[in-house]
């Protein structure tokens, strides 16, 4: 077991020693050129407007809450897979209540709404440009 | 591979005085070896064939004349290119993270290769819960992705990274629950196990086994596994059109490189792990003909590579989907097919 | 001192510095990953402690679960960049001696506990998974069942709170 998880790291370590080397090589053969323009951050050619470390929107947090709480679940279901074959119905009882207490919990969040991402109002032809302006902005930061 | 080390070693004088610990660092390593090119030569292969089935799809042709024969040098000669490329670092970058992120993403990638298996006995690490095992190094490429995208200072990326971490989280449900279908089938996390019970033709394969359930299981892992790897029509990370090119835009030369490296790489694993959970890994469909051990490594990578067609097949034939219709298939349908897949092997295997 | 415990005191070593390195740092994705590297330093103890299956289950949950909620959490906090993160300087002497405390209930628990010591030679590695499962299914069920209500309550619980903040 010890020789398997050693072979594990050490796959680990050589994908980085792997990428390192290439680095390094062509540390050696490229050009190297550095311009205050060409090191400045990428912004579709526009100056960088403001900060790039913005506020993100809750619902990341909501899924990834979410998330952690079905792979914690999802956990104690591999051992029981494994044994499941030799303990029959009693195991797979045992696992249905398991289960079907934690579908609630998804049946909640899916009522109140919290697995809904923002959809994309369709909003009637915008008269004034400025406003139309002001919607493409909360969106991009949104999604 | 175990049996493996012993059998050279027993052959060699030299060899076998060696101490045992001494003897395994020098197969692990020279088996790391092996796999990384492997895995850097399959990702140029992947990259190659996504130009030319992307090609013809779209009633073109692709790369032609790097090498000759239907330019089948071409990816190889990008790959020379992209070392002489510059590597550019945004001057309001955090340095040490954009430095560390790519490292971090291939060397996960690469860890997963080490408990594939290719063969009866071409396999390096035999872990017996090998599957989750890879689930819980993939995360690590998550982790990667985020530092990445936070790295470069740039709105691009760190959208894209954030929409890619919340796409691959939320995936990772379905597919974790499609393969615990074949551990309760199996019993058993062992990849080489889980291919040992489909020995013997293309009707022992797990797909077929408990009509209709495993066979939804599979739609449902390979549909995820799209997902997971950032493949189209769930490729919004990397939306050209919206976020310019998601969590690498800040990337250049072989830093950029390494993820692309490590994303086909990781799209050659899904396929292998898809094709050992149901498509019967290295056996070879025709029961004990063409079984012996290079035929293995043919069928394992004859399986992969027709999973990665379909991946690219899909992408150059579907439109990319909304976020919010992202989610909707993660949570509102996958999610729940997969549970009635649980439910449902339960029922049969209970009566 | 054989190679075993070698091994053993390098990732002792590497998740402590780890640790520090996630305690010390000024920025805060740093110490997500000082945090990143000792969670996987914690894992490879466990590898060393025959606990395979708790050892990948570490990196599955606390590495692709908690810290990328973490670092969710960082990204929704406003302008993380500004927030001045004070290190080793505030509160020095409080901090001191509840750290102490904490130190010292460990020490006792450490050394009070009859710890089921396996002569070296004697230790076998042995697959831990299916042993899991099988005492979830029979020994542990209650608590296993109780699990399931509080990952429920959980679930109800951080899902409201997400949906207040919004």
């Amino acid at each position: 077991m010890l020789f398997n998880f050693a072979t594990a790291l050490v796959f680990l370590i050589f994908g980085g020693l792997f990428v390192l080397l290439n680095l390094g090589i062509s540390r050696i053969l490229q050009a190297r050129n550095p311009h205050p323009v060409k090191i400045s951050t990428y912004e579709c050619g526009e100056l960088p407007e403001g900060e790039s470390w913005i506020q993100f929107n809750i619902r990341f947090y909501v899924v990834a809450l979410v998330f952690l709480i079905f792979e914690v679940e999802i956990i104690f279901l591999f051992p029981w897979a494994l044994v499941f074959k030799d303990l029959g119905l009693f195991a797979f009882v045992e696992m249905m209540i398991f289960v079907f207490i934690l579908l609630v919990g998804l049946a909640y969040v899916w009522a109140k709404g919290d697995l809904d991402w923002d959809k994309p109002q369709s909003v009637p032809a915008p008269e004034l440009s400025q406003s139309y302006e002001q919607k493409e902005v909360t969106e991009t930061v949104d999604s | 591979m175990r049996e493996l080390i012993t059998t050279l070693a027993n052959g060699q004088t030299f060899l076998a005085n060696l101490p045992e610990v001494v003897l395994n660092i020098i197969f692990i390593s020279l088996g790391a070896v092996v796999l990384t090119t492997v895995c850097a030569v399959l990702a140029l292969v992947g990259v190659y064939m996504e130009r030319k089935v992307s090609a013809h799809i779209q009633d073109r042709v692709g790369p032609m004349y790097v090498g000759g024969f239907h330019g089948w040098l071409q990816t190889a000669a990008d790959a020379l290119k992209l070392l002489l490329k510059e590597d550019i670092v945004p001057a309001l970058a955090d340095k040490k993270l954009h430095f560390f992120a790519p490292i971090l993403v291939f060397g996960a990638t690469l860890a997963t290769f080490a408990v594939l298996p290719f063969g009866r006995h071409y396999v390096m690490s035999d872990m017996n819960i090998g599957i989750l095992y890879i689930l819980a190094i993939s995360s690590l490429v998550v982790i990667g992705t985020i530092l990445a995208g936070w790295a470069s200072n740039n709105k691009w990326s760190l959208l894209g990274a954030m929409r890619s971490a919340a796409q691959v989280v939320s995936f990772e449900i379905p597919a974790s629950l499609a393969i615990l279908v074949i551990i309760m089938a199996v019993g058993s996390m062992n990849l080489g196990e889980i291919v040992n019970v489909q020995v013997g033709g293309i009707h022992k394969w797990l797909i077929w086994k408990f009509f209709p359930f495993n066979l939804l299981a599979f739609i449902i892992y390979f549909i995820a596994t799209l997902a997971e790897t950032n493949r189209a029509p769930f490729d919004l990370p990397e939306a050209e059109s919206e976020i310019v090119a998601g969590f690498h835009t800040e990337y250049s030369g072989f830093k950029w490189a390494a993820f692309f490296l490590a994303e086909y790489a990781n799209m050659f694993m899904v396929g292998v792990v898809g094709a050992t959970l149901f498509l019967g890994g290295w056996s070879s469909p025709f029961g004990d003909f063409m079984n012996s051990g290079p035929f293995q490594i043919f069928w394992i990578f004859a399986k992969a590579f027709g999973l990665i067609f379909v991946q690219i097949w899909i992408r150059w034939t579907l439109p990319r989907v909304r976020v919010d219709q992202l989610m909707y298939t993660s949570w509102k349908v996958l999610t729940p097919f997969a549970f009635v897949a649980i439910i449902g092997v339960g029922f049969y295997m209970i009566l | 001192m054989s190679l075993f415990d070698v091994i053993f005191y390098l990732f002792a070593a590497f998740t402590l510095a780890s640790a520090a390195l996630m305690v010390v740092s000024k920025n805060i994705v740093h110490s997500a990953v000082g945090l990143l590297f000792s969670f996987f330093g914690v894992a490879g103890i466990y590898v060393l402690l025959a606990a395979d299956f708790l050892a990948v289950v570490q990196v599955l949950v606390y590495v692709g679960g908690i810290l990328i909620l973490l670092l969710f959490g960082v990204m929704l906090t406003q302008r993380i960049t500004s927030v001045d993160m004070r290190t080793g300087t505030l509160q020095l002497v409080p901090a001191i001696l509840a750290v102490a405390g904490i130190f010292v209930i460990l020490f006792r628990v450490i050394r009070t506990t009859s710890w089921n010591i396996v002569p070296e030679a004697e230790a076998q590695f042995i697959p831990t998974a299916e042993k899991i499962g099988y005492l979830l299914m029979t020994d542990f069920l209650i608590p296993f069942e109780i699990v399931s209500v509080l990952l429920l309550a959980a679930l109800i619980g951080a899902a409201f709170i997400a949906r207040k903040g919004t």
